[in-house]
């Protein structure tokens, strides 16, 4: 056996052995590193090649909201509401993604447009707030240690589901980034034209990874949804959101299969790690702190840290063949 | 006619004013330096905060300090440029998107580091003018007219002008202007500067309606984008229309239903007319 797959076995059993060791806060922070880094390697699914999307917000709140109302007026089990929240996410991803695509809406307008989704469906979710409780957010209604109710009281339920999850998730990227529509959704994002002149189904390439982008979000979402039994829209939904979700991915590096959890792992760290330092003393000193090396990372690694790691990676395994010529 | 109505629409065309202010600025950086300023709505915010402090904490003069917070925009949106947009202007145009997204981030949480999350109010209270039946605020009266004069001294400067006429050259054409002689990096730095002085601007008027706390560019930010876009690159006067059909929009949606969905509503609606009109509602 060669050292990657021991390396990648033992890496697995740590992570399966964790929830034996760490102290619940830890385990809170585990979970919401998972669930956040399956989101954002949901986004750069579509991110990396170019289609950089805005509107992740709305796609993670239409699978939060959907099924926790479900559960709450009608008493229908997330086992069935999730896939129907999933649903309506990739209706609204066709819903724009197809006009866009079929219009050549690119770049600025493709971001601002999604942009513009991700605020109308946080505005409607505060606008019912009959039904949603507005801003002031919703709880589901709890049932205990229940499987129909898809609820766990205990951490390390959640942790093994978003460990499932987070693993789903990279795998779907690795399909992916394998597969056969790899080149040509390189080629769309170098040069749309051109790839259409090739015969490449523009429309297709296009649209398929922007409804598995959307899939995906909006079952993270529910999920997160069903660990903190606590909705509110400026947190699953919304500008502030949507560009949580790239900033993350940009930071750790849209083009590397563990780039946008790297991303995650840092981001929340960094704001857990500034809150204990400061306290209540200073809101915003994290956010403030976040923001500049967020800046500072798009300006001088727009690639992110593990497009770093890897190109100097290469570099080095350049220098070594020079070396052994 | 109802009179609601009626005073509704008045409001929303006073509320466009300051909407078409922001979105000739916005428009102008679009246009020239081809960048989207998502944080351009939070340097009001930082204006905003200026005149808060320097005429509610320190005792200023008011038109002083709306004048020192015009410069002091103008200024940053300078440093916005020489820090933020001039080093990767030549990678791909999303991070500079994403750069001032991240510039969002840090001008929301140093402002909440400084003044807390409170909303502050200056405490001028400017006279309510009362026509018939229908009440009009003095401030929003105001601020309509003053952006108006804006707008028009944007539009001469634009027009009459040596760096005007280079500023609008180089939205058609960034290379051959090159070669006419002109230097694209200062017209670059003057065009920021425009843009800040006209935040800064937007902020004195606003300062007299809303309360400032650091997430007010979040309410109305994202909409100064979807107006720029449907007026059209680049396009000053269908940007200006444009800010008028979106106030209405809300203004009116406001009156039949409630605040959240006449937004949804404004959104929506340039949702679709993005791809009805993708060049603007006014493109040829």
């Amino acid at each position: 056996m060669s050292p990657r797959p021991i390396a990648l076995a033992a890496a697995l059993a740590i992570l399966a052995c964790l929830p034996l060791l760490a102290p619940p806060y830890f385990m809170h922070l585990l979970i919401q590193i998972l669930l956040w880094g399956f989101v954002y390697t949901a986004w750069s699914i579509m991110g990396r090649f170019g289609f950089v999307s805005l509107g992740h917000g709305a796609f993670m709140g239409v699978g939060a909201y959907v099924p926790a109302l479900l559960w709450n007026y009608y008493a229908v089990t997330p086992w069935i509401g999730i896939p129907l929240g999933v649903a309506l996410s990739v209706l609204l991803a066709l819903v724009i993604g197809y006009p866009c695509f079929r219009l050549r809406v690119v770049g600025h307008y493709f971001a601002l447009v999604t942009l513009a989704l991700s605020q109308v469906v946080m505005l409607s979710i505060i606008a019912a707030r009959d039904i949603t409780g507005g801003s002031l957010g919703m709880t589901q209604n709890a049932a205990g240690h229940s499987w129909y109710a898809l609820q766990f009281p205990d951490k390390r339920y959640f942790y093994v589901i978003s460990l499932a999850l987070w693993l789903g998730g990279l795998a779907i990227w690795r399909l992916i980034d394998r597969g056969i529509g790899r080149e040509a959704l390189d080629a769309i994002s170098e040069d749309e034209e051109a790839a259409a002149a090739i015969g490449i189904n523009v429309m297709r390439e296009k649209l398929r990874v922007t409804v598995i982008s959307a899939a995906l979000t909006a079952l993270g979402g529910a999920i997160f949804g069903q660990y903190l039994m606590y909705l509110n829209p400026e947190t699953v939904s919304g500008i502030e959101v949507s560009l949580k979700i790239v900033f993350a991915a940009i930071v750790g590096g849209m083009y590397a299969l563990l780039g946008p959890t790297v991303g995650g792992l840092l981001t929340i760290s960094l704001i857990e790690g500034l809150r204990v330092a400061f306290g209540t003393h200073f809101i915003g000193a994290a956010n403030t702190i976040y923001g500049v090396l967020l800046i500072l990372c798009i300006i001088f690694m727009p690639r992110g840290i593990l497009g770093v790691l890897e190109r100097m990676k290469l570099r080095r395994m350049r220098e070594k063949a020079v070396a052994a010529e | 006619m109802d009179i609601y109505l009626l005073e509704a629409i008045i409001n929303g065309v006073l509320l466009g004013g300051v909407l078409a202010l922001l979105a000739l600025g916005l428009n102008l950086i679009f246009g020239v330096i081809d960048v989207v300023w998502i944080a351009y709505a939070d340097l009001v915010m930082c204006g905003m905060y200026v005149i808060y402090w320097l005429y509610a904490e320190l005792g200023w003069p008011l038109p002083l300090a709306c004048a020192v917070a015009i410069i002091g925009v103008a200024g940053l949106g300078v440093l916005v440029h020489l820090l933020l947009i001039q080093p990767i202007l030549n990678s791909a145009p999303i991070n500079q998107l994403l750069v001032t997204g991240g510039l969002l981030f840090f001008l929301q949480s140093f402002a909440t580091l400084l003044f807390g999350t409170e909303f502050r109010n200056i405490g001028v209270r400017l006279p309510i003018i009362e026509i018939g039946d229908i009440f009009i605020s003095y401030a929003r009266l105001l601020a309509f007219a003053v952006a108006l004069i804006g707008a028009v001294a944007l539009y001469f400067f634009l027009r009459r002008t040596f760096i005007g006429t280079a500023i609008r050259a180089i939205a058609q054409d960034r290379d051959i202007v090159g070669l006419m002689g002109v230097d694209q990096r200062r017209i670059y730095l003057v065009t920021s500067a425009i843009g800040g002085a006209l935040a800064g601007l937007a902020a004195c008027l606003l300062s007299l309606q809303y309360d400032v706390h650091p997430f007010i560019g979040n309410t109305f930010g994202p909409l100064i984008f979807m107006i720029c876009v449907l007026g059209g690159l680049g396009n000053m006067i269908g940007g200006f229309i444009a800010a008028f059909v979106i106030s209405q929009i809300i203004a009116i949606g406001g009156y039949y239903t409630n605040t959240e969905l006449s937004y949804v509503l404004a959104f929506t609606l340039f949702i679709v007319l993005m791809f009805v009109r993708p060049r603007g509602i006014f493109a040829r």
